[in-house]
């Protein structure tokens, strides 16, 4: 199950980064979590919204090319270790982690880690296998937001 | 004659005939009409005069066409030294017409057309668009900036002769431009190609595939362009985009225009004598060497062009044509010489930069050349637009395009520049011609 991620790319200047979010805001699109890669040229960020589809819109409507990464999103618990853990499996199933971030669920106990991994069908099926939560959600909702 | 049937454009205007006739004839012609201008420049044109006599020139030193080359020169510089009206050779009561140039460094250049000059050149616009298989039922929609610019009046009293319907609408308001080409069902449109990219791109946002309207061919001059555009636009718009050639000191549009072969502009050698020379050392060159291009007007009336040094860089084609035009080509012009920058001692045009990112990204992004100068070092960065074609989500993937784009530079350049990768859209889209360098340092 593959979570549809909004990927940006902003040019390194003050206020570039107001820009796709009042976009979104304006068309009433929730951002759930977001990221940033930055270098000293550029920078890449990363959205997880409440309607991909229409992100995507309104994104591109207002100037922005925006494209979609399907990425892997796990569900841990919110303790000390939960994130080694789930690497762990990752590592000795030698699969490669592009990126990765991570936020607390407002709604559970639970925190999500969000992957981009080469192989993500691989990686899903490792994941389940130890018994890891991977969050499938159609068009994003739910617990995410 | 020779086989009209080959121009696989359809049916043929009569106004095209001087474009098949027989080579020999063509020259004679040629050489009749410089014979009467040269003398007309001699005796009513003070600089001309001057220029010939310092040489020691006389008029009827011109026996052949090779004569040509003991004239002088003609430079930009000569028409703003002369401004407003120092070229002219024809009295105002005679001038109906003036036309213009954007002066860009300072004073404009001032053109003047007698009654006749006007009908000449509406007869070579009509033999561009007969070219280009247009004619009578055709709409064509000139986006060419009317006013003193001659792109606009040019092409439109053309239009009007070649029995087409105009629509006058100039330049800008791109939205509106698409409308009306849904709406009136256009089927032709002249203007820049940079402009025409910016409509192609507002169609695209504005949810309107060019490609399903009768729009079928595109008469783009008025900038350098190469075919690599042509590659972009056609499929993109579903029309076969010509190029057409021109420049106000010699006429404006309609000095050269491409046939259905889309093979380099052919030249209206009837009116226009063509030479390339060397640009440094000014000798004449032969068919099929490159160099910059000098036009001589051969019966231009109110202000003659002696030897106009056009400062593009070109070569003449005179291998025959497959749609039987007998008329010389130029080869396509990807670049001016003045359109030239010099970075540490190095000519760079920014056509090669253009072919530089095409390698590296496929698709040509909409780029700017930005010139400084800091300490004494030339600096060259050049912006490039990330478009949805080579975006990837991870820096890694930014960087190697960012250095790959930087290696195709310098590859084919020698030296290397810095490349800034800047968001889709924040490169100013031109209305008119693109400006593709901006220098900034202070020579």
């Amino acid at each position: 199950m593959l979570i549809h991620q909004l990927s940006l790319f902003l040019e390194n200047k003050p206020g570039r980064l107001i820009e796709p979010c009042r976009a979104l805001a304006e068309a009433g699109v929730n951002i759930a979590t977001l990221s940033l890669a930055d270098t000293q040229q550029f920078g890449i960020l990363r959205l997880i919204v409440n309607d991909w589809q229409k992100g995507k819109a309104a994104l591109e409507t207002a100037g922005f090319v925006a494209t979609v990464t399907e990425v892997v999103a796990t569900e841990i618990a919110d303790r000390p270790g939960g994130l080694a853990d789930v690497l762990e499996i990752i590592e000795k199933g030698r699969i490669n982690i592009e990126y990765m971030y991570a936020f607390a669920s407002r709604s559970t106990d639970k925190a999500v880690l969000v992957f981009r991994f080469d192989h993500p069908g691989d990686a899903i099926e490792l994941l389940r296998a130890n018994g890891v939560n991977v969050i499938g959600i159609e068009n994003n909702e739910t617990s995410l937001t | 004659m020779h086989g009209f049937a080959h121009d696989a454009g359809g049916s043929f205007h009569p106004a095209s005939a001087p474009d098949f006739l027989p080579p020999a004839q063509l020259r004679a012609l040629q050489l009749h009409r410089l014979q009467v201008i040269v003398k007309r420049a001699y005796d009513h044109v003070a600089l001309f005069r001057a220029r010939m006599d310092e040489r020691g020139i006389k008029p009827d030193h011109i026996q052949s066409l090779q004569d040509a080359a003991l004239l002088p020169f003609t430079v930009k510089a000569d028409l703003r030294d002369t401004y407003p009206f120092g070229l002219f050779a024809s009295p105002m009561s005679e001038v109906v017409r003036l036309h213009a140039s954007s002066g860009t460094t300072g004073k404009p250049i001032v053109v003047a057309y007698t009654q006749e000059d006007i009908r000449v050149w509406a007869s070579v616009m009509v033999r561009s668009f007969a070219a280009c298989g247009l004619g009578r039922g055709d709409i064509i929609q000139n986006a060419y900036g009317y006013g003193l610019f001659t792109g606009g009046l040019g092409a439109h009293y053309g239009a009007e002769a070649l029995g087409a319907t105009v629509i006058p609408i100039s330049g800008g308001n791109t939205d509106r431009q698409i409308m009306i080409m849904q709406d009136f069902g256009v089927t032709a449109i002249c203007c820049t190609p940079s402009y025409f990219l910016h409509l192609i791109e507002r169609a695209g946002e504005m949810g309107v595939d060019l490609r399903k309207l009768p729009l079928r061919a595109g008469v783009f001059g008025a900038e350098p362009w190469t075919e690599d555009m042509r590659r972009r636009i056609e499929p993109a718009a579903g029309i076969k985009a010509f190029d057409i050639y021109g420049l106000s000191e010699i006429i404006g549009p309609g000095v050269a225009n491409e046939c259905m072969c889309q093979a380099g502009p052919h030249i209206f050698e009837d009116h226009f004598l063509a030479e390339i020379i060397h640009p440094e050392t000014l000798e004449v060159l032969p068919d099929g060497e490159e160099g910059e291009l000098v036009l001589t007007t051969l019966s231009k009336w109110a202000m003659p062009m002696i030897r106009y040094r056009t400062r593009d860089i070109t070569a003449l084609d005179a291998e025959p044509c497959r749609c039987g035009r007998t008329i010389r080509r130029i080869r396509r012009i990807g670049r001016r010489s003045d359109d030239m920058f010099i970075i540490r001692g190095v000519n760079v045009f920014p056509s090669q930069i253009e072919a530089a990112l095409l390698k590296a990204e496929g698709t040509l992004p909409h780029y700017q050349i930005v010139l400084t100068r800091d300490k004494g070092l030339d600096h060259v960065e050049v912006k490039v637009e990330v478009t949805a074609e080579v975006f990837s989500d991870t820096v890694g993937a930014i960087e190697r395009l960012r250095a790959q784009i930087g290696q195709a530079i310098e590859h084919i350049l020698g030296i290397r520049v810095q490349v800034t990768l800047v968001q889709p859209r924040t490169i100013p889209r031109s209305e008119g011609k693109a400006k593709r360098v901006i220098d900034q340092r202070r020579i």
